[in-house]
């Protein structure tokens, strides 16, 4: 295996002397796509946002590209290259389809706030440049046609498309999906799945939350099973389906 | 005719300086959730820098380009002590500005004395249907409506603005995408310190610097730009219209009962939607 792109050590998070998260490791490769599965409360939220920098760890490390990430506040992860589709619609009301997209190249912009309020032609050619890729990004998740409404009158499919549009506008390096096809309806699961699919010929690495084993064993290299707030196993997503501690986890029954 | 006519032209110059002052206070709030009741000091701070460049003989327009930049830094550092903290809740925040608005009236006793101070603004006056006012209400209007066309396209047609408008909007999801909050939350108060500084050094001259320039409950609760616009300019116009066919001793009543106004009709109507909880 190649040099991981993300590597988690040893990470534990408690709340009110809960361990939500205890001793999970987690090794990523460039180009991967990983599931991550666990009925509900097996840390599977936690650990998502122990990487995304929603939340810190009590202890152990997170490394990403040699970037050691588990200190850094959340806005700065994104600047190294960590983009977030959220199960909810966290999404920028009052803005339109097109501007909320545009947010996502914050990360990548270079011109300052100066040049950016005096208009200089530096700016200038980068607001272009901006557009073009979130017009782009748009096209790619199939909301073309909405780039001038108003982001909270999309239906809940097409605000998540929306999220995964503002990600991809911010050129990441990994991209974190959060239950991206719960609540969707038949045709917009469809339409997902085959943009990760997509994304990951592109060679972007992913990794994907799921409570639904069918979908995430689908499209996934490789699956992570927690349960209780640890790794109970690993492996491709046929060896998952075999596992009997995995299929003990979410039937109930002793393994 | 000619009597309505001046009243409501220097009813809305006097309204600009309320839009002015408003709109950063809804600059910062929109962004932080704080609000600044040092807001009105960012004005008095401005005019009295401008009068004290323009005593030492500095040319007019720098000297209030200056001030402004004054205001702006003031607004810079009331914010790093009111939020620089990341995570500081907006309701402490709240009464740190108050707490430095206080303070910042002590400093300017102190430098500048407690006598209303005042510089000339553009000379002359214009007549416009028979209604003869002061030309500096027209650089007043023209300024103001400047700045807000200026502010519109800083908030749509920037990095940076669109950074302040998805703080506003989903302060959770502008940290994912890379933006720092805190930062954002400076930068508003930078402005709402420029827009403030703006305003005293443009009402100045037709109006003395006064220590009590706290409009900043009149706005309370309007929390759109072009709301706040409207707003400040029918406070403006009001109080003109009182003052020119009634008594000038009423126009803080006239405030107040605008004010009232405003809140009754903000409860009356539903509640526009609220940003998700983080």
């Amino acid at each position: 295996m190649s040099e991981p792109l993300l590597n988690v050590e040893g990470v534990y998070r408690s709340f009110g002397g809960v361990f939500a998260v205890r001793g999970v490791d987690l090794t990523v490769a460039p180009g991967e796509l990983r599931g991550v599965i666990g009925p509900n409360g097996a840390g599977k939220s936690t650990l998502f946002n122990l990487i995304g920098g929603q939340l810190t760890a009590d202890r152990g490390t997170i490394t990403f590209a040699g970037d050691r990430l588990d200190r850094l506040p959340a806005h700065r992860r994104a600047h190294l290259g960590i983009a977030i589709v959220f199960q909810g619609a966290r999404i920028f009301r009052g803005m339109t389809a097109l501007e909320n997209v545009m947010v996502g190249a914050h990360a990548t912009t270079r011109t300052g706030f100066l040049r950016g309020t005096l208009r200089l032609p530096p700016h200038r050619r980068e607001e272009r440049e901006i557009r073009q890729r979130a017009r782009e990004a748009l096209g790619r998740v199939g909301l073309a046609d909405w780039a001038d409404r108003a982001a909270e009158a999309l239906p809940l499919g097409q605000q998540r498309a929306l999220q995964v549009a503002r990600a991809l506008c911010g050129r990441p390096r990994l991209l974190l999906l959060d239950e991206p096809a719960a609540g969707l309806r038949a045709a917009e699961r469809e339409a997902l799945a085959q943009l990760i699919e997509e994304l990951k010929a592109g060679g972007l690495t992913m990794i994907k939350i799921e409570h639904d084993v069918a979908f995430v064993t689908r499209l996934a290299d490789r699956v992570t099973v927690l349960d209780l707030g640890r790794v109970i196993a690993e492996g491709t997503p046929a060896e998952i389906r075999a596992d009997p501690a995995v299929v003990a986890a979410y039937l109930g029954t002793a393994a | 005719m000619s009597e309505l006519v001046q009243y409501l032209i220097t009813g809305v110059g006097g309204g600009c300086a309320f839009a002015l002052v408003g709109s950063g206070l809804v600059a910062i709030y929109r962004v932080t959730r704080v609000v600044n009741f040092a807001q009105g000091g960012f004005a008095v701070i401005a005019a009295l820098t401008a009068s004290t460049l323009l005593a030492s003989g500095l040319p007019h327009g720098l000297a209030e380009g200056l001030a402004v930049a004054v205001g702006a830094l003031t607004g810079l550092l009331v914010g790093l002590v009111a939020i620089g903290k990341p995570g500081t809740p907006p309701g402490a925040a709240l009464i740190v500005t108050l707490g430095l608005g206080v303070f910042a009236y002590a400093v300017e006793v102190l430098v500048w004395g407690d006598q209303p101070r005042s510089f000339p603004g553009v000379p002359g006056a214009v007549e416009v249907f028979g209604a003869r006012f002061q030309a500096h209400y027209l650089l007043i209007i023209g300024a103001t409506l400047a700045v807000f066309a200026g502010m519109g396209l800083l908030f749509t047609r920037t990095d940076v603005g669109r950074a302040l408008s998805a703080c506003a909007s989903n302060p959770y999801a502008a940290k994912v995408v890379g933006i720092s909050v805190t930062r954002m939350g400076l930068v508003s108060f930078a402005i709402g310190g420029a827009l403030g500084g703006l305003a005293g050094v443009l009402v100045t001259p037709i109006q003395l610097v006064t220590f009590d320039y706290d409009v900043t409950l009149i706005v309370g609760g309007l929390v759109r730009p072009a709301l706040t616009l409207a707003g400040g300019l029918l406070l403006g116009v009001a109080q003109a219209l009182v003052a020119g066919y009634g008594n000038a001793a009423y126009q803080m009543e006239v405030a107040l009962v605008l004010m009232l106004a405003v809140m009754i009709w903000q409860a009356a109507r539903k509640p526009i939607a609220q940003e998700e909880p983080a």
